[in-house]
């Protein structure tokens, strides 16, 4: 099946670009060029990924972004023209999972997007456990004495890539390797955010975290129970 | 307890460093004590004198008349008769001796076996040395005496001559009371502390009014230049008055005044410069993307295309590619123009760091046939740094010493000392001519600019590397001799916000072996 990819952007050539990029990559895209129609087309098309510029007119980048959030976790890749590390934090704050800076190029657009939609393998039933937490690899789900955390699949995918490898400290480079797919790049901003994010949802005490636990200088462990 | 005494001279020296009025009220206080003890002392010694002189002076007429009479009596007694003599003598006393006690007289023979004649208390009160004075010059002599009276003694002054009675001498003495003068000089003396004192008083209480008149505005100036300082750009200095120090507040306000707009003038430039950044950032990179991704489309099936249209659509995939670069690099650089920088500082392994650099230049080392020997710690080096920008610095002088290590090996050292870490990157290329170790962090700066540029390279790696550096509170320097190579140092503060006071690492390259032998050569 043909993964639906929506795209947000109000330049017209640019969309254009995208979706023959896309559609020659086998993607499905759709377009819309204003933020304030974005989260009905989203609703319309019911999207496997969403490609989110920043700059809109009419409702802003990051609004649709917490909206589509709000209801959805469904990925989001934002396209940004600022690499500056406030536009970038705003960004996956309001709940992007990842974000790409123009100029771009395609290949590494469509690695990123593939890496959002990639399936996890076959995990046959795996069951992991890390701190007070249940993780039940196939039925997607995190659970806390019974309760079930909702965790976006990125973030999933973050906390189980801790918790299989649980006394091993994970560099932000391997991190960003093993759940972004990315290969020689470092942006351990984007690493930070998610962090931050996944702490503020499974932490008991994200000020004291038990879970994500911080290697100074190294990276990110998971916690002892 | 003992070191209460030191702790109170320390405040007090401070203070007397620390404040002006203290000093000069102190000054003021030490200055006029000294003058008015000086005056008080010079007046006391004139009176004083005065009042004695006049004194001895009516005590020498009074003891030359009493002189003539007794020496008239004297004379008009018949010669050789003792008895009459010592009849005299004492007549001679008891008619001088004072009608109103203001003196007393006394009569003393100038030789032994003769009798005193005289009230006792005044005979005991003259001074044996007075007796010799007079004895050995004959004459009249005086000293200042203490008068006996019973058992009190009072000041007096005794003055005495020799007296001719026929064959024998004896020796008149006027012993006079001095109490008066000296209750007068005491009541000078007590109205001259008094005077004195107040004068004192008055001169420092003057001194303080007039330096806490003058120090307030000086202080309430420094106050609000400090506050200025702090960056409250709103505070002035309150004017009073039209005198001069009103003039220095109205100058100092004036100088806030100036001084507010022009920050503000600059702050909003720089705000629309960062603006005006993000906006070209924003309208240029949105159709640089589309031209992107429509050259790669095109590249994607040069195959079906003819071998010119191929080639173009190459070159236009590596200029895009370069202008994609410098369009980055001059929005960085004009980002710390307009002082937007921020460093995001975060502990990082910088030993992983700089191997992950190496391993990312392996390609361009393998093309450049140009080995890179690395000398690293085998402990991780953990470092506050914006990982970003020093993996962009690191990046930049790998590559830029591979382009110009003409194939020799390019070696990466890293140390850390007490308080910073130093990174250096040699290649044994051209080096650089004498004065270009300055110049190779400027924008657009080339070694040779005849030389062709081959590589893709902005011309402002080394321009951001700087400012990365720079935002780090670390150096970065350069070091190169024609023929010797290159050697590039960059020096980071352990810590965000501390300095580095030495660079672990030497910028200029120990003489090595390969050195010595071209010396010899």
């Amino acid at each position: 099946m043909r993964a639906r990819v929506l795209v947000v952007d109000d330049d017209p050539a640019l969309s254009e670009m995208l979706g023959i990029v896309l559609r020659n990559e086998g993607f499905e895209p759709s377009f819309v060029s204003d933020g304030d129609q974005a989260l009905a087309a989203f609703h319309a098309t019911k999207p496997d990924l969403v490609l989110l510029d920043l700059m809109l007119p009419g409702m802003d980048g990051i609004d649709v972004c917490r909206a589509i959030r709000a209801e959805s976790a469904a990925p989001i890749v934002m396209l940004t023209a600022r690499a500056d590390t406030v536009d970038v934090v705003t960004g996956l704050d309001s709940g992007a999972d990842d974000y790409i800076v123009k100029p771009f190029k395609p290949k590494e657009l469509v690695a990123r997007i593939r890496a959002r939609l990639r399936q996890p393998a076959n995990s046959a039933g795996e069951i992991l456990q890390i701190g007070d937490l249940g993780i039940d690899v196939d039925g997607h789900s995190v659970t806390r004495d019974g309760e079930t955390i909702a965790l976006t699949p990125l973030e999933f995918d973050l906390l189980v890539a801790l918790a299989r490898k649980p006394r091993l400290v994970f560099t932000r480079d391997q991190l960003l390797e093993q759940v972004w797919g990315y290969r020689h790049v470092s942006d351990t901003r984007l690493v930070n955010v998610h962090v931050q994010r996944l702490r503020a949802k499974v932490e008991r005490d994200p000020e004291h975290p038990e879970i994500v636990v911080t290697v100074r200088g190294v990276g990110y462990k998971a916690g002892t129970s | 307890m003992r070191a209460s005494p030191v702790a109170a001279g320390r405040a007090l020296r401070h203070r007397w460093r620390a404040s002006l009025q203290t000093r000069v009220v102190a000054t003021t206080l030490i200055l006029s004590a000294t003058v008015s003890v000086g005056i008080g002392a010079t007046i006391l010694h004139q009176v004083r004198s005065g009042l004695l002189s006049s004194a001895t002076r009516a005590a020498q007429s009074e003891l030359g008349s009493g002189i003539e009479r007794a020496e008239g009596q004297f004379l008009a007694l018949p010669d050789d008769n003792p008895s009459a003599v010592e009849r005299t003598a004492y007549g001679v006393v008891t008619e001088l001796s004072g009608q109103q006690g203001d003196y007393q007289v006394v009569m003393l023979p100038s030789d032994g076996g003769l009798a005193s004649y005289g009230p006792e208390g005044a005979v005991v009160s003259i001074p044996s040395s007075l007796r010799a004075a007079v004895t050995r010059s004959g004459r009249e002599a005086w000293t200042y005496i203490k008068l006996r009276n019973g058992l009190s003694r009072s000041a007096g002054l005794a003055i005495g001559a020799p007296v001719q009675a026929g064959a024998v001498r004896y020796q008149l003495y006027y012993l006079f009371p001095l109490a008066r003068e000296a209750a007068t000089l005491r009541l000078v003396e007590r109205t001259m502390l008094f005077a004195g004192a107040a004068l004192v008083l008055l001169l420092v209480g003057i001194a303080a009014v007039v330096t806490r008149e003058v120090v307030r505005p000086v202080r309430q100036a420094a106050a609000t230049a400090e506050r200025l300082a702090a960056g409250r750009l709103k505070e002035r200095m309150q004017v009073r008055g039209e005198d001069d120090l009103a003039t220095l507040a109205e100058s100092f306000n004036r100088m806030a005044d100036t001084l507010q707009q022009q920050i503000s003038k600059l702050r909003e430039m720089s705000r629309l410069q960062r603006r005006f950044v993000a906006d070209v950032s924003h309208e240029l990179r949105t159709p640089i993307t589309t031209i992107r991704m429509a050259a790669d489309v095109l590249h994607e099936s040069s195959e079906a295309l003819p071998p010119e249209v191929t080639r173009s659509s190459e070159l236009l995939q590596a200029q895009l590619d370069r202008f994609e670069s410098l369009l980055a690099d001059l929005l960085e650089i004009s980002r710390y123009d307009a002082g937007a920088a921020v460093l995001e500082a975060e502990p990082i392994d910088l030993v992983h760091l700089v191997k992950q650099v190496i391993t990312l230049a392996a390609p361009l080392a393998d093309r450049r046939h140009s080995p890179i020997e690395a000398d690293l710690p085998d402990t991780p080096v953990i470092v506050d740094v914006d990982a970003r920008r020093i993996d962009r610095v690191l990046r930049n002088l790998v590559t830029n010493a591979l382009e110009h290590g003409e194939g020799q090996p390019v070696e990466v050292r890293l140390r850390a000392g007490t308080d910073g870490v130093a990174v250096t990157v040699r290649d044994h290329g051209v080096g650089l001519r004498p004065g270009d170790a300055s110049l190779v962090f400027g924008r657009f700066w080339r070694a040779d600019p005849a030389r062709a540029r081959s590589t893709g390279g902005t011309g402002l790696g080394l321009s951001i590397a700087l400012e990365d550096v720079r935002l780090h509170g670390g150096w970065l320097q350069a070091w190169g001799e024609p023929g010797q190579g290159t050697v590039f140092r960059m020096t980071l503060p352990l810590h965000a916000g501390g300095a580095v006071s030495s660079s672990p690492l030497p910028l200029e390259p120990v003489a090595d072996t390969d050195a010595e032998m071209t010396g010899l050569r």
